[in-house]
C-alpha cells in the first residue's frame, strides 16, 4: 500500500496542499480528479521526492517505509514510478535508449525491453527514433515504458490523456487496465473525467489543496463529480 | 600563406575542441560552469612537461597529465563543489577561487618562465601539406583532435554511459525520477572533463607555451566555444572550436587590432538569434 497521510506541501511561502490523505492499493486504479491548479501535480511531485515542492508536514508511506526525505532515485527503486505531466521524454535519446538507461538491454528480470515492446508493439517499430519523431500516443507509451523499467509496484500517472486524440485516450485506458492487471497500484491523475471513470476503482477529488471527495467508483456518480469539477 | 594560416586555424581549433569538450560535458550534465578549467589545463601542461621531460616519453607525459588532472578534478568535486551543490553563483565563485589558488601554486613551483612540453623526435620538424611546409607536431594535434572527437562521439552515442549523460543534460530531474543514481555519473563525468583539460594542456603545452596566465586565455576561448556550440553538446563544441579557431587565426592576420572583436563579435551575433547556442536547448 502506498499512502499519503496529512500531507502539507508548497513552494516557499505558497502552501498548495493542506493536509492531503490518500491510499493506493496494488492491483487497483485510484483516480485523482481536480481542476487546473488545484495541486494534483504538486501532490505527485511531492510523492516522488522531487526537489520542489517542499513537504512541510505529513508523510508518504510505502508499506512501512517512509518515502519523504528520500532522493527520487531511491523512491523509484523502492517501487514508485512516475509518468510525469507532459511526458518529459529525453529529447536526445532514442526509444531504445529510454528503456535501457536504468538497466542494460541484457537484463532478464522484471520488466525488460522485450516485454515493453510486447506491451507496446508500436514502440518496437520505432526503436531507433527519437522522442520528437513520435506521435503523441507513442510518446505517452514510451513514458509509461520508461517508468516500468524500474519494476515499480506503484505508478503515478499525471494527466496521461492530456493532448491525446480520443482514439489514443481509449488506448490509454487499455494500458492503465493492463498495468492494474499486472498487479500495479495506479494513481491516475486526470482532468478528463470520463477517461478516468472508465478504469478507476476509486475516485478522489482535489480542490484547493484538499481532498473534498473520496469514494469507490460505485459511490461516485458522474453528476457528483461534475459538480466538483465545475463541468457543465 | 593562406594554406599555412588555414592549418594554424585548424590545429588551434583541434586543441580548443579537446579543452572545450571537457568544459561542456561538465557544464551540460552537472550545470557547473567550471572556471578552474583553464587552471586544470595548465596543470596538465606542467605535469606533462615534468613527466615527459624526466621520462623522455611524450606519451607518458600525456597519460600522467590526464591522470593527475582527473584526480585534481575529483578532489575539486568531492572536496569543495559538493558543499555548494545546486547553488550556481557559489559554485562559479568557488571555481574562480580554485583557479586563482592553482595559479599561485604554479607560480611558486614553476616560476614565471615559459615552458614547452618536449615532443618526441618523430613529431619534430616539418612536413609538406597542401603545398606548405608545416610543423609535424601541429599536424599531429589536428589528427589527435579529430580522433578524440570520434572517440567521444562513440562514447556519447553508442554506449549506455553516453546515453545517461545525454539524458542528464536533457532533464536531470526526470533521470533521477527514473531511478538513476546520478551521484556516480556526476563524479565520473567531472573526472572525464578534467582529464580532457589535462590532455589539452599536454597537447597545447608543446606548441603554445606554458606560463602563468596561459590558463585565462584558453578558458576564455573555451567559454566562447561552449556558448556558441550549446551547453553539453559535443557536436556544438566541435563546430564552435572550428569557428573560433579559424576566426582567431584569420582575425589576427587580417585585422590584428580587432582580433578579439573578430572572435567575439560573431559569437554575440549568433547569440542574438540562437540564445542557447547552435546545438543547445533550454534547460
Ligand atoms: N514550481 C512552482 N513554484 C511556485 N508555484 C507553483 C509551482 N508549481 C505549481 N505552482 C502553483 O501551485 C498550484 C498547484 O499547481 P499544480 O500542482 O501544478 O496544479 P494541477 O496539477 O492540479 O494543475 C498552482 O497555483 C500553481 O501556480
Ligand atoms: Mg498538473
Amino acid at each position: 500500500m502506498l499512502s499519503v497521510r496529512g500531507l502539507h506541501a508548497g513552494y516557499g511561502e505558497a502552501q498548495v496542499l493542506h493536509g492531503v490523505s490518500l491510499e493506493i492499493t496494488r492491483g487497483a486504479v485510484h483516480a485523482l480528479l481536480g481542476r487546473n491548479g488545484m495541486g494534483k501535480s504538486t501532490l505527485v511531485r511531492a510523492m516522488m521526492g522531487l526537489s520542489t515542492p517542499r513537504i512541510t508536514a505529513g508523510d508518504v508511506m510505502l508499506g512501512e517505509t517512509r518515502l519523504n526525505g528520500m532522493a527520487p532515485h531511491r523512491i523509484a527503486r523502492a517501487g514508485v514510478a512516475l509518468v510525469p505531466q507532459g511526458r518529459r521524454l529525453f529529447a536526445s535519446l532514442t526509444v531504445g535508449e529510454h528503456l535501457t538507461i536504468l538497466k542494460p538491454a541484457s537484463a532478464r528480470h522484471g520488466w525488460t525491453v522485450a516485454r515493453v515492446f510486447e506491451a507496446f508493439p508500436r514502440l518496437a517499430q520505432r526503436k531507433s527514433h527519437r522522442g520528437n519523431q513520435l506521435s503523441g500516443g507513442e510518446r505517452q507509451m514510451l513514458a509509461v515504458g520508461r517508468a516500468l523499467m524500474a519494476d515499480p509496484s506503484f505508478i503515478l500517472m499525471d494527466e496521461p490523456s492530456e493532448g491525446l486524440a480520443p482514439v489514443m485516450v481509449q488506448a490509454l485506458e487499455g494500458v492503465v487496465a493492463l498495468l492494474r492487471d499486472e498487479g500495479l497500484g495506479v494513481l491516475l491523475v486526470e482532468q478528463n473525467l470520463y477517461s478516468a471513470l472508465a478504469v478507476a476503482d476509486r475516485v478522489s477529488v482535489l480542490e484547493g489543496g484538499q481532498i473534498v471527495h473520496s469514494a469507490p467508483i460505485a459511490e461516485s456518480p458522474a453528476e457528483t463529480l461534475t459538480r466538483f469539477l465545475g463541468v457543465h | 600563406m593562406l594554406g599555412f594560416q588555414l592549418l594554424n586555424g585548424l590545429t588551434f581549433a583541434a586543441l580548443l575542441f579537446v579543452v572545450a569538450s571537457g568544459f561542456t560535458l561538465v557544464f551540460g550534465l552537472l550545470r557547473i560552469v567550471n572556471l578552474a578549467h583553464g587552471a586544470l589545463y595548465l596543470l596538465g601542461g606542467y605535469v606533462a612537461y615534468e613527466v615527459g621531460g624526466r621520462s623522455g616519453s611524450f606519451a607518458a607525459g600525456v597519460v600522467a597529465a590526464m591522470v593527475a588532472v582527473a584526480l585534481a578534478g575529483l578532489a575539486l568535486d568531492r572536496g569543495l563543489l559538493r558543499f555548494v551543490k545546486g547553488q550556481d553563483l557559489r559554485q562559479v565563485l568557488l571555481t574562480v577561487g580554485v583557479g586563482l589558488v592553482l595559479n599561485d601554486l604554479f607560480l611558486v613551483i614553476w616560476g614565471g618562465d615559459a615552458f614547452t612540453v618536449p615532443t618526441p623526435e618523430a613529431l619534430q620538424g616539418a612536413a609538406v601539406v597542401m603545398g606548405v611546409f608545416y610543423p609535424k607536431y601541429r599536424l599531429f594535434v589536428l589528427l589527435a583532435g579529430v580522433a578524440i572527437f570520434v572517440l567521444l562521439w562513440l562514447v556519447m552515442n553508442r554506449t549506455r554511459y553516453g546515453a545517461l549523460i545525454r539524458a542528464g543534460v536533457d532533464d536531470a530531474e526526470m533521470l533521477s525520477a527514473t531511478g538513476v543514481d546520478q551521484g556516480r555519473l556526476f563524479v565520473i563525468t567531472f573526472m572525464l572533463g578534467s582529464a580532457l583539460a589535462g590532455l589539452g594542456g599536454a597537447m597545447g603545452g608543446a606548441f603554445l607555451s606554458l606560463y602563468p596566465g596561459a590558463d585565462a586565455e584558453i578558458l576564455v576561448f573555451s567559454l566562447a566555444v561552449v556558448i556558441i556550440g550549446g551547453r553539453g553538446s559535443l557536436e556544438g563544441a566541435a563546430i564552435g572550436a572550428l569557428l573560433i579557431g579559424l576566426l582567431n587565426t584569420f582575425g589576427q592576420v587580417w585585422f590584428p587590432e580587432l582580433s578579439y572583436f573578430v572572435v567575439f563579435g560573431p559569437m554575440a551575433l549568433l547569440l542574438a538569434f540562437r540564445p542557447y547556442g547552435l546545438f543547445g536547448r533550454a534547460a
